[in-house]
């Protein structure tokens, strides 16, 4: 499933976008804690989640619309959590033809299935704002304060760095390949010949964007070596957290715990 | 303009809480064994190698060619990366990519990152490192047997990620064992063909572009006995977990005492592949584990004569 690319750069003046990355990431995580959490057909307390999403995706002014589009990813995997309708025991709903047999679709297996989807839809969605209105850098800030190892952080802010620059390349590959193999612009008319040549093609393709990347981190380390690099990755130690940030931290936790703590009691 | 190529990323909210912790705990310790000795054996040169290489997987994960109807053949990279970095620095670049992709493009959830992360960083990788030792302990070094190593162990690191994810599936209670394992392992025997065929094509290309550095790589040196034994026993581990739990669904039971078809069906409904069964075996579960290990002894018999062939023509007509 192809999906809009996400803004490398976001840019934006919200309150959200200003606010301290390392409590947004803590309170995104507790989010998406909570949600895994609560009980099957927990309604009103997954609405509850939903509608505070919803406030976030409008507080960040990053565009409702595109949010709600890209939310759409997880969508397919549904597909693996559609069996729970029939394995579930519990009171029968519906029976519907399946592979000529009348499958039998069970209330609770119902309620299975769409407490999965909302809350699946619910944790990809509170990720997306997260990285709607948090930069890439301010992320990567936050998991090394938040203690994340030094070297695996700056391992994935040295390829994030090269991130763009590696999927041009391999663009301009497959542009290549395109004109070279003459693609037909009708549908199902395929270039090019055989399969294994096809996959030989596209092998040779893989090998040289390796080889392009390797050649370039050669270049990477050379440049890095002449600003003083010494094996060691440093970087600004970040500064404590405020006490509006503790209030806040500690608030925002204490309204997951209550909620997870009521759903459970109404759920009996 | 991205892709996800593998159906394997799994969302938040799918898996069970205590799975997902209990993956990220597994997880957390390979890379933390990983982030160990990546410090103690490689120089500080590794860190601009392996973050540059990560980037360019997570772009070759673009790259595909078409295979019939719709479907094209794509490159993961687990296999790619241990073969030229080694099974620890390859465990991280994965690890970055897996990273990446959940947080930045929100392909698979944070919370069932730890999962994830174990699919495809930590067993893709090991798996990949077991396979790839096996073919050259069997048939040494040569060009060719590099190659179709690259395609055996891209193949069965796919398809190893592919199983571990539908038992976890499972193990939550979302598809019967007997649907999801099946399903998901035999969509990836597919994909893993693309993948291995792709590697190989790559493989190919390296060693013939620059071959010093498929010799010169880490990983060719010298077996590394722990990650050898701990991608055997994964491998080990999947191949008798995936049949046993497909002949033993409980939620498959279910439907069929309810449905009351028990004694009617032959074939339950949720039986999309015929299992693969030896005669004279009551066993339904021994008897697929045993065909799956004939099948293993089959594939290494083969190569080992292929090996001995190509060693006598090697002698006697040009090489």
């Amino acid at each position: 499933m192809s999906v809009p690319a996400p803004d490398p750069y976001p840019q934006g003046g919200s309150r959200l976008h200003r606010a301290d990355a390392r409590l947004k990431l803590l309170l995104t995580l507790g989010f998406i804690l909570t949600a895994g959490l609560l009980p099957d057909g927990a309604w009103s307390a997954l609405i509850l989640l939903l509608s505070l999403a919803l406030s976030a995706a409008l507080l960040s002014r990053a565009g409702l619309a595109r949010l709600l589009r890209r939310s759409l990813l997880a969508l397919p995997f549904l597909l693996a959590a559609l069996p729970v309708l029939f394995t579930l025991p519990g009171e029968p709903l519906a029976q519907i033809p399946l592979f000529g047999r009348q499958a039998v679709i069970s209330q609770a297996g119902l309620e299975r299935f769409l407490t999965i989807a909302l809350k699946s839809w619910l944790s990809l969605l509170a990720a997306l704002i997260f990285s709607a209105v948090t930069p890439f850098p301010q992320t990567l800030a936050a998991m090394r304060s938040l203690r994340a190892p030094r070297l695996l952080v700056a391992l994935i802010g040295l390829m994030w760095r090269y991130l763009f620059v590696m999927v041009d390349s391999a663009e301009r590959l497959l542009r290549a390949r395109e004109s070279r193999s003459a693609a037909s612009p009708r549908p199902g008319l395929r270039s090019g010949g055989r399969l294994t040549w096809r996959a030989r093609v596209t092998g040779g393709m893989a090998g040289s964007l390796l080889l392009r990347s390797i050649e370039r981190s050669e270049r990477v380390y050379a440049a890095m070596l002449a600003r003083g690099y010494d094996g060691e990755v440093r970087s600004l130690t970040a500064a404590p957290f405020q006490p509006v940030v503790w209030g806040a931290l500690i608030a925002g936790l204490a309204f997951y715990a209550g909620l997870v703590l009521l759903a459970w009691l109404l759920a009996g | 303009m991205f892709y996800s190529p593998m159906p394997m990323h799994i969302p938040d909210g799918f898996l069970t809480l205590p799975l997902a912790l209990f993956l990220w705990l597994v997880s957390a310790g390979f890379i933390a064994a990983a982030l160990r000795r990546v410090e103690r054996d490689l120089d500080e040169r590794a860190l601009p190698l392996m973050g540059v290489l990560a980037a360019a997987i997570f772009a070759g994960q673009m790259l595909n060619f078409s295979v019939v109807g719709g479907t094209s053949g794509h490159l993961l990279g687990a296999a790619l990366a241990t073969i030229l970095l080694g099974p620890w620095p390859a465990v991280l670049v994965m690890t970055s990519v897996v990273a990446v992709q959940a947080l930045l493009f929100q392909d698979g959830g944070l919370l069932a990152l730890g999962a994830n992360l174990f699919n495809m960083a930590v067993l893709g990788v090991l798996v990949a490192y077991t396979v790839q030792r096996l073919f050259q302990r069997l048939v040494g070094g040569k060009r060719w047997a590099l190659i179709a190593g690259g395609f055996a162990a891209a193949w069965t690191s796919t398809v190893a990620a592919a199983l571990a994810c539908g038992l976890q599936l499972a193990v939550s209670g979302l598809s019967p064992a007997n649907l999801a394992v099946p399903a998901m392992g035999g969509v990836h025997a597919l994909i893993g063909v693309g993948e291995g065929l792709i590697t190989a094509a790559a493989l190919a290309f390296l060693s013939a572009a620059r071959r010093d550095l498929l010799t010169a790589a880490p990983g060719r040196q010298k077996a590394d006995r722990p990650v050898l034994i701990g991608g055997m026993l994964f491998a080990v581990g999947l191949a008798v977990a995936s049949p046993l739990a497909s002949a033993h669904p409980d939620g498959l039971e279910w439907v069929a005492e309810q449905q009351n078809f028990i004694h009617a069906a032959r074939a339950p409904f949720f039986e999309l592949i015929p299992d693969y069964l030896l005669p004279g075996i009551q066993n339904e579960a021994l008897a697929t584990i045993l065909a799956g290990v004939i099948g293993l002894i089959l594939v290494a018999a083969v190569t080992v004569l292929i090996a001995r062939g190509r060693r006598r023509a090697g002698k006697t007509g040009p090489a």
